[in-house]
């Protein structure tokens, strides 16, 4: 169609159109370096020597890598621990949630049962309360169970989420009420309606949600770093963030490598779901 | 084997057994009753343990001097007393507030121009979106590391830059003055691409119908904008706002990992100086009284979000 047209009218380049069109590209790699450049400067700085950080003109390229700071990285920080532990509280967290928030969900959008409001009302509630506020008297709750250096003191104050109860209640309710009378004419009891009919329908959903958590408890450097002091139970982001201080001053080529161990998963998973993880995060702000 | 089959047989002739068929079904009717609340009772659990309980916890705390090992000694009102005639304590609350006014302007200013610039669904567009929203998904710890690196004073890339255009040396996280601004930088940074996103999401959802009539009317584009374009994605506006406040005022990571708190306490914030009391200075009770202090913040704003919210409702 437009082609057509094109042949019909042949276009006329315009000057004030093509300095628009230039405006806009300049603006668009404004956009893209202001986000990029950052993340650069972070990669050459991991591979550059102690002495290149410390240069005016800082160099923006080099041709030696020093492949060796990643070295130093894994020999001041147990990476292969923390790895370990940031899967287990992440895995674990992922399981608790599952189990707390698919009943509930399912029992607050199915059932009518006296409370149920004031329930609802309090889950909503929870969600205006942020970790960074009642840190203290949890940690004291913990140690005065033992639980300090524990996994269960990084996993059990997120077993369960509100707001994916609160958006999974929205699927349930979706479904529609004669395919669950079809399966309770069948003898399909509770569970079997849970994992069979529901789920599957709201599987986008569960995975949205299921992602949501992922990044945030994988990323998360606060609660981690409250609820423990001892290395061997710490996460990732806790032991990179302690490459910060070293005997010999700030070395930034080293915090830089560290910091590209943390990053680098993190971009390969946005780079191939990136589509996916934007809509799930599109998804936290549409109300 | 012997003894199970005595009691089978036994089941089999007792007179009982058609009563305690009856009481199976009672025992599925009660089942069935408090279904519901078996189904939410471990979320509840969570909730009531990790979030309620503490809650009351903070507070009954506040009223106690308390450093971690002696005796809890009840001293009524006085911490708080001692928080509100301490200066350090209203510093450190213009600190937060100053942050969070200054987050969630340039944060909903920027992104609101940003989505209006990168609203038509092309590719480039797209791209564009995706590159502004990584930070996003990356660890603060990183974001921290990154721009700790871009703004050291000496050998940082921002002063090198700085230093092409003929400006001196900034002290980003040196100067008293300069330090909350950059942390606020870093933030703005960070949350922009998904601001934006959420934004353009809501800018899609405008009925289109309404731009048409708009442009019958020979209305110009900016005026459309601003009459159109605004009035209509203002919820998602304010609910960005709220989710913008409540995480400016729990800021901790930059502020631990950039600057603890300093130069000269410029940025301590509510959050950190929580932290502080509880764990460096283990002075529970008094660090209790600041959380109870940062709730009454937040609790503030929710407050007004459901308000105003309440009365666009009730007039629409």
């Amino acid at each position: 169609m437009t082609a057509i047209q094109n042949k019909l009218h042949p276009r006329q380049i315009k000057p004030a159109k093509m300095v628009s069109t230039l405006l806009r590209w300049c603006l668009n790699a404004f956009i893209a370096l202001l986000f990029f450049i950052p993340f650069y400067w972070m990669f050459i700085t991991s591979v550059k020597t102690l002495g290149q950080t410390l240069i005016t003109p800082p160099t923006f390229w080099t041709w030696d890598p020093q492949w060796n700071n990643f070295a130093v990285v894994f020999q001041k920080v147990d990476i292969w621990g923390m790895l370990g532990n940031s899967l287990i509280v992440t895995a674990g967290t992922l399981i608790c949630q599952c189990l707390t928030v698919i009943p509930a969900a399912y029992a607050f959008a199915r059932y009518q049962f006296k409370g149920a409001k004031v329930l609802f009302g309090i889950t909503l509630a929870t969600m205006m309360i942020p970790s960074q506020l009642i840190f203290l008297p949890v940690y004291l709750m913990f140690s005065r169970w033992g639980m300090i250096n524990t996994y269960w003191s990084l996993i059990l104050p997120s077993a369960s989420s509100a707001f994916a109860i609160f958006m999974l209640r929205q699927t349930f309710k979706q479904v529609s009420e004669e395919l669950l009378e079809a399966a309770r004419l069948d003898k399909a009891g509770e569970l079997k309606i849970i994992t069979r009919i529901m789920l599957p329908l709201a599987r986008p959903t569960v995975v949205t949600l299921a992602m949501l958590t992922f990044i945030s408890i994988w990323n998360d450097y606060f609660w981690p770093l409250v609820m423990t002091t001892k290395a061997d139970v710490r996460t990732l982001p806790v032991g990179i963030a302690s490459l910060r201080m070293t005997e010999s001053g700030v070395n930034y080529q080293i915090m830089m490598a560290g910091n590209v161990i943390l990053v680098i998963p993190v971009l390969v998973v946005f780079f191939f779901a990136q589509k996916q993880i934007i809509k799930a995060f599109t998804y936290t702000g549409v109300k | 084997m012997l003894r199970m089959e005595k009691i089978a047989s036994a089941a089999r002739v007792h007179p009982a057994a058609q009563t305690q068929l009856q009481k199976k079904s009672l025992f599925s009717k009660i089942l069935t009753a408090i279904r519901p609340y078996l189904m939410v009772a471990p979320a509840m659990a969570v909730f009531g343990v990790f979030i309620l309980y503490p809650i009351f916890y903070m507070i009954y705390l506040s009223f106690f001097d308390w450093n971690l090992i002696g005796e809890m000694k009840y001293i009524g009102l006085e911490n708080y007393t001692d928080m509100l005639a301490d200066k350090d304590f209203w510093q450190v609350l213009s600190n937060s507030v100053y942050y969070m006014v200054m987050v969630v302007l340039f944060q909903m200013v920027l992104s609101l121009l940003l989505a209006a610039y990168l609203n038509r669904n092309t590719r480039v567009n797209r791209i564009l979106q995706s590159i502004a929203f990584t930070p996003y998904i990356t660890s603060m710890v990183s974001v921290a590391f990154i721009w700790m690196w871009l703004m050291d004073s000496d050998y940082g890339l921002l002063n090198y830059l700085l230093s092409l255009i003929g400006l001196g040396p900034v002290g980003w996280l040196s100067d008293p003055k300069v330090a909350m601004n950059s942390l606020v930088l870093v933030s703005v940074w960070k949350g922009l691409g998904y601001n934006t996103i959420i934004i353009i999401s809501a800018m899609q959802s405008v009925p289109g119908y309404l731009y048409e009539a708009a442009a019958l009317d020979k209305t110009p584009k900016w005026k459309a904008f601003w009459e159109i374009t605004l009035p209509m994605i203002s919820p998602t506006l304010f609910f960005l706002a709220l989710m913008n406040i409540i995480a400016a005022l729990k800021v901790f990571e930059t502020v631990n990992i950039m600057t603890q708190g300093g130069p000269m306490n410029s940025t301590n914030t509510l959050v950190y100086n929580i932290y502080q009391y509880g764990f460096d200075y283990f002075k529970i009770g008094y660090a209790s009284a600041l959380g109870v202090a940062l709730m009454v913040v937040i609790g503030f704003f929710t407050l007004i979000y459901f308000r105003v919210l309440s009365k666009r409702v009730y007039y629409n």
